[in-house]
């Protein structure tokens, strides 16, 4: 027999958890007494449970490991919330262990009581509250298994104080397949047969990958990369496919969507045959849906049934694993006989190319004031230049768009960014997780003045752990992102985006024990760059950028694929935008 | 132009197997509610004690999109086991059970009784001024019982919704 505490931290261990995410409180006292009276298992002591769970996902995205999290009850585990729905929102595989009151004060209305399986059942994969001690072990194994089975997602275990301190069994984990949930990971094989002969006679295709092929692990991203050199199709990505297929290949169209490339969207537009593996067809990317690649053949692939037919209706539905998917189409690739019609390819090649030619990621560096594009441009070569693994998450904003667009990515899980919820403040917590799982790698957090301060306490959390975490911030005085919707959209009535009464970058890394380092004009940017880089502790290095710069390429809510606007001075520019568009977000 | 699967309408009768445990209610009522999905009926009860299993049958209606989300979506929840269209997969049943309490006498409650008789309800419980009729069938006969009834003192109608299961051979298995 042995304390609920105890059965907890056995069945981490027998996971392979090797580090908790976590902040302490009355109700888990006896989860951090039994942590106390161990060594296998680290602890990672946040300033706040969102950060928690945002460093335990990208602990997990970095790792390919599950992310665990331990909080308190009530503020605890509502602070986790954000945290949880941002996991939910990508897919990431997060485990959360909130403490509850006791079971017999359960509904009481007790102190720091919060009805976490309800407010968490629309925020999770999946959620337990454990009542009875002899199952502990069983839920604490079923939970990573739900986590990580399928589509991965956040699954949050609420265990009231007397299940922590009362007594049980310990149970190893089930080697019989779960009761009810048996995700298919294997494609069926006559879909395949199908997709293939689609995509044989494709004249104008595209592969277009998301998040799917980076969960299903490195071995997807080097199938992908096989199965688009085989074909000699265009490849695109989504904000959370970056680094599935290698940026720096020329059958690379960069990433699609509302801040994509032009070649990218075009492609997506004109396409006659579109393969989509492990994406949702988001309205990020789909624009207008019933202006969405009008005269395509779709082929969608996903872990997640209820991802295929949801926005979009497809013609060939495959439900697997991307790994297991893009496995499957190479052999069947092979052994179907039909030739590809490579003049079409050739065409489509020569039309993409002209798309290409706009070059529609260009801008101009002319003074003293830095582009923000430039500083990410430059981020990106001197980092490379240096040959050092480097790991880059990001706020939200204007600077996300700008690093996913500038910066390249040539392998998988080196690039976190909160695609689906959009949570500013899931950089710095999240470059945290990652230096975490990689202690001697370089890791940046590109960051907006704005979204930085949504978790700065966190800063403390580096200086405890000695983590060199740097953070790189686009200072552009602005929500910059809101000012852009403003600008283009709300008649340049700029309410309340400014961003007002900022601290001293500088001076505040300093009181965090961090180094402080400024870019004024464009002259200090390298300089700047190459000192942080050389720093071996946390940085702030506040690059302040054109304040009033716009994101493009931009497809305006609403609006499809080849309405897109390349850059300010495009003629018309969004004044097509309805108000039936206005509505989107 | 759309497809009309994209546009008709078409209700649904979605039969779903699931662990009986806390929450497995409370998880599809919040499906349905969080991604907007008609409930028109929706009911709920054990079916297999040693299996901790419970059938919750509910009536939707939607695109044939929808429905097939629907289906999708309660299919990827964890205590789900099996989830089945029973529109779609072929003919079944489908009944209601209605307790119905009628206030009257005389004529009235003649009339209310000969009426019961022909719709083969039957009384569960009679005073000398009320009778409760217990009627099951399906949906649009309880409907109909209903309104004849609206004239003859109707006080107070329970109904249990819709339960459903396909006729012939084939089963829902765990
Ligand atoms: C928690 C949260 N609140 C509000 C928003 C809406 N929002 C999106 S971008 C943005 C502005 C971000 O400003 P900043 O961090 O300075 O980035 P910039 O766009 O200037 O690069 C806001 C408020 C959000 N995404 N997340
Ligand atoms: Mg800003």
């Amino acid at each position: 027999m042995m304390s609920g505490a105890e059965i907890v931290l056995q069945a981490l261990k027998d996971q392979g958890v090797e580090v908790i995410f976590g902040y302490p409180g009355g109700a888990v006292l006896p989860l951090y007494d039994a942590l106390f009276q161990q060594n296998a298992i680290r602890h990672i002591l946040v300033r706040h449970e969102q950060a928690a769970v945002h460093a335990a996902e990208g602990y997990a995205r970095s790792t390919g490991k599950v992310g665990v999290v331990l909080v308190t009850s009530g503020p605890g585990a509502t602070n986790a919330v954000t945290g949880l729905v941002d996991a939910l929102m990508d897919s990431i595989p997060v485990i959360c262990l909130t403490g509850q009151v006791p079971t017999h004060l359960i509904g009481n209305d007790a102190f720091q009581e919060a009805d976490t399986t309800g407010i968490t059942r629309p925020a999770t994969k999946h959620n337990y509250l454990v009542k009875d001690i002899n199952k502990l072990a069983g839920v604490v194994h079923e939970a990573f298994y739900v986590a990580k089975a399928g589509r991965p997602g956040p699954v949050v275990i609420d265990l009231p104080k007397d299940i922590l301190i009362g007594k049980g069994p310990y149970t190893e984990a089930p080697q019989t397949p779960h009761r009810s949930y048996r995700p298919q990971t294997e494609p069926d094989p006559a879909a395949i047969r199908q997709a293939v002969r689609l995509l044989k006679q494709a004249k104008r295709p595209v592969v277009y990958t998301g998040g799917g092929v980076i969960n299903s692990g490195p071995e997807a991203s080097r199938l992908l990369t096989e199965f688009v050199r085989m074909t000699g199709f265009p490849c695109t990505n989504t904000l959370m496919g970056l680094g599935a297929y290698p940026s720096s290949d020329p059958q690379f169209l960069g990433m699609l969507g509302m801040h994509g490339t032009y070649e990218a969207n075009l492609a997506m537009h004109g396409c006659d045959v579109m393969l989509n593996i492990g994406a949702r067809f988001d309205d990020r990317v789909t624009g207008r849906l019933n202006a969405f690649a009008p005269q395509s053949k779709k082929i969608h692939a996903d872990i997640d049934p209820s991802s295929i037919n949801k926005n979009v209706a497809v013609d060939v539905a495959i439900v697997g694993d991307a790994g297991r998917v893009l496995q499957a189409l190479i052999e069947a690739w092979r052994a179907d006989a039909t030739p590809q019609d490579k003049p079409a390819l050739t065409e489509w090649w020569r039309t993409i190319d002209g798309w290409r030619a706009k070059d529609c990621l260009r801008y101009r560096q002319e003074g003293s004031i830095i582009k923000p594009q430039h500083a990410i441009r430059r981020l990106y070569e001197i980092t490379r230049e240096s040959g050092r693994e480097t790991f880059i998450t990001t706020e939200v904003g204007q600077h996300q768009m700008w690093a996913a667009q500038y910066f390249g990515f040539e392998k998988p899980n080196h690039w976190m960014t909160s695609g689906g919820l959009g949570t500013m403040g899931y950089g710095l917590p999240a470059a945290m997780g990652v230096q975490i799982g990689h202690p001697d790698a370089l890791v940046i957090d590109i960051a907006g003045e704005a979204s930085i301060l949504m978790n700065i306490q966190e800063m403390g959390t580096l200086a405890q752990y000695r983590l060199p975490v740097k953070i790189f911030i686009l200072n552009n005085e602005y929500m910059g992102m809101v000012r852009q919707w403003q600008e283009l959209l709300h008649g340049g009535r700029y309410s309340e985006s400014y961003s007002a009464a900022l601290p001293d970058f500088v001076k505040l890394a300093e009181s965090f024990h961090a180094t402080g380092l400024r870019a004024k004009t464009v002259d200090d940017l390298d300089r700047v760059i190459r000192e942080m880089l050389a720093i071996d502790g946390p940085v702030i290095a506040d690059i302040a950028v054109d304040k009033e710069e716009n994101c493009f390429p931009m497809i305006p809510s609403g609006a499809a694929h080849n309405e897109m606007i390349l850059g300010p001075d495009q003629e018309g520019g969004v004044a097509g935008v309805t108000d039936e568009g206005k509505v989107l977000v | 132009m759309p497809d009309s699967s994209e546009t008709t309408l078409r209700n649904a009768t979605i039969a779903v197997l699931v662990e009986n445990e806390a929450g497995i209610l409370a998880r599809v009522v919040g499906l349905f509610s969080g991604r907007g999905y008609n409930i028109e009926s929706l009911t709920v009860a054990p079916v297999d004690e040693e299996r901790r299993l419970s059938r919750i049958t509910i009536v939707t209606s939607g695109t044939d999109m929808v429905i097939e989300q629907i289906k999708a979506q309660l299919d990827r929840l964890v205590p789900v086991h099996k989830v089945a269209d029973l529109t779609l997969e072929g003919p079944h049943l489908a009944r209601e059970m209605m307790l119905i309490k009628v206030v009257g006498t005389g004529e009235q409650r003649m009339e209310a009784l000969r009426l019961a008789d022909a719709f083969r309800a039957r009384v569960v419980d009679a005073t000398t001024g009320s009778l409760v009729f217990e009627m099951t069938g399906s949906g649009d006969k309880l409907d109909a019982f209903i309104a004849l009834m609206q004239p003859l003192g109707l006080k107070e109608v329970s109904r249990t919704g819709v339960v459903a299961i396909a006729r012939g051979a084939g089963s829902l298995q765990a």
